[in-house]
């Protein structure tokens, strides 16, 4: 091996072993960070069992796509801080979701309301499979009409003239 | 020719929904604020933090509070158009700035032009929980007895002060 290549070998060794430890060290971080930021109620299983309960059915505004629960939006960070607070003041789910909606509307919420801006929304599907079921049924319905017409004596003698053949 | 009627009203009412999807910003949600009374807060201010500052003490006056930070990027773009705003728009401006370092924010407006009347520090972005703030910048238009009246999220733009905000604020100013 040329002198040349032996270094560029050496390179990519070095390089891949600080590119390991720079993708094995954030998880480390950001786990200590959690941990830090979570401390004060962690220790408490029921309060983050709770929480994990409600910020799943809470959106992130930032991620729009994603829970409150799951995303690591500096937002949804903030958001499960004040509801860690809400629960230790012994607020209910229902209030927590109050506050939510208060400030963010109704789009925070996964499962929104029945009311009449959302009829659309929770009857659509149903609508659209009733007029499909309804399609369906129009089309079959006109099917039988639109069949082959009836064989002639003629025709039913010539079948079967070919069917005894094949035997 | 009939039978082809049904499914081109079927697809002209999806292209409709489709082409209307396409004229929305989904990252633009109406907030439930507007027509309610702006949350109460008392932060300190950015140039003295001896001072505080509460919206009750606006009461009376139009005014708008611009939600910013110095590590927001899209506030560099708004920012031009406040402070050429700052200059003509004849209300005062109050400035909210979201979970930042006081010398940072105290550096950014050093260097980039003043145009708040003054500014507010939010540090825990607690206050900005209670205005609904997803993404800086976002800006509130309130009215004399301290009603929201308006909210905007993204940079405010020439078009959007020249469309929206300045006409509201001559509706409500009179």
């Amino acid at each position: 091996m040329s002198p040349v290549a032996m270094n560029a070998v050496c390179r990519n060794f070095w390089a891949a072993f600080f590119l390991f430890f720079a993708l094995a060290a954030p998880p480390v971080f950001a786990k200590e960070a959690q941990q830090h930021l979570a401390q004060p109620l962690a220790a408490d299983p029921v309060v983050e069992k709770r929480l994990l309960a409600i910020t799943e059915e809470l959106r992130c505004l930032v991620c729009q796509n994603e829970t409150i629960a799951a995303s690591r939006a500096d937002l949804a960070n903030d958001l499960r801080r004040e509801i860690r607070v809400m629960i230790a003041e012994g607020k209910t789910d229902a209030e927590i979701l109050d506050f939510m909606v208060a400030r963010y509307g109704e789009f925070v919420r996964y499962r929104p309301p029945v009311n009449p801006t959302t009829w659309l929304l929770w009857g659509g599907p149903f609508v659209l499979l009733a007029g499909g079921l309804a399609a369906l049924i129009a089309f079959l319905r006109r099917r039988p009409a639109a069949a082959a017409p009836a064989l002639s004596a003629e025709q039913r003698r010539q079948a079967a003239a070919l069917l005894d053949k094949q035997d | 020719m009939k039978r082809f009627l049904l499914p081109l009203i079927a697809f002209a009412i999806l292209v409709g929904f489709l082409a209307m999807g396409l004229t929305r910003d989904p990252s633009d949600v109406p907030s439930p604020l507007i027509g309610k009374p702006a949350p109460q807060f008392s932060l300190p201010q950015l140039d003295d933090a001896s001072k505080s500052f509460s919206p009750a003490t606006m009461k009376g006056r139009v005014w708008l509070l611009n939600v910013w930070a110095s590590w927001c990027v899209t506030c560099r773009e708004e920012h031009p158009v406040l402070v050429e705003f700052a200059k003509t728009g004849g209300v005062p401006v109050v400035g909210l700035d979201y979970k930042d370092k006081v010398a940072d924010g105290q550096q950014w407006l050093a260097e980039r032009g003043n145009p708040y009347t003054l500014t507010a520090v939010d540090a825990d972005g607690r206050v900005g929980i209670d205005y609904g703030v997803y993404g800086v910048p976002e800006t509130y238009v309130i009215d004399k007895t301290g009603v929201i009246r308006m909210k905007h999220t993204g940079p405010i733009t020439p078009s959007v002060l020249k469309e929206k905000i300045l006409p509201l604020i001559e509706k409500l100013s009179s």
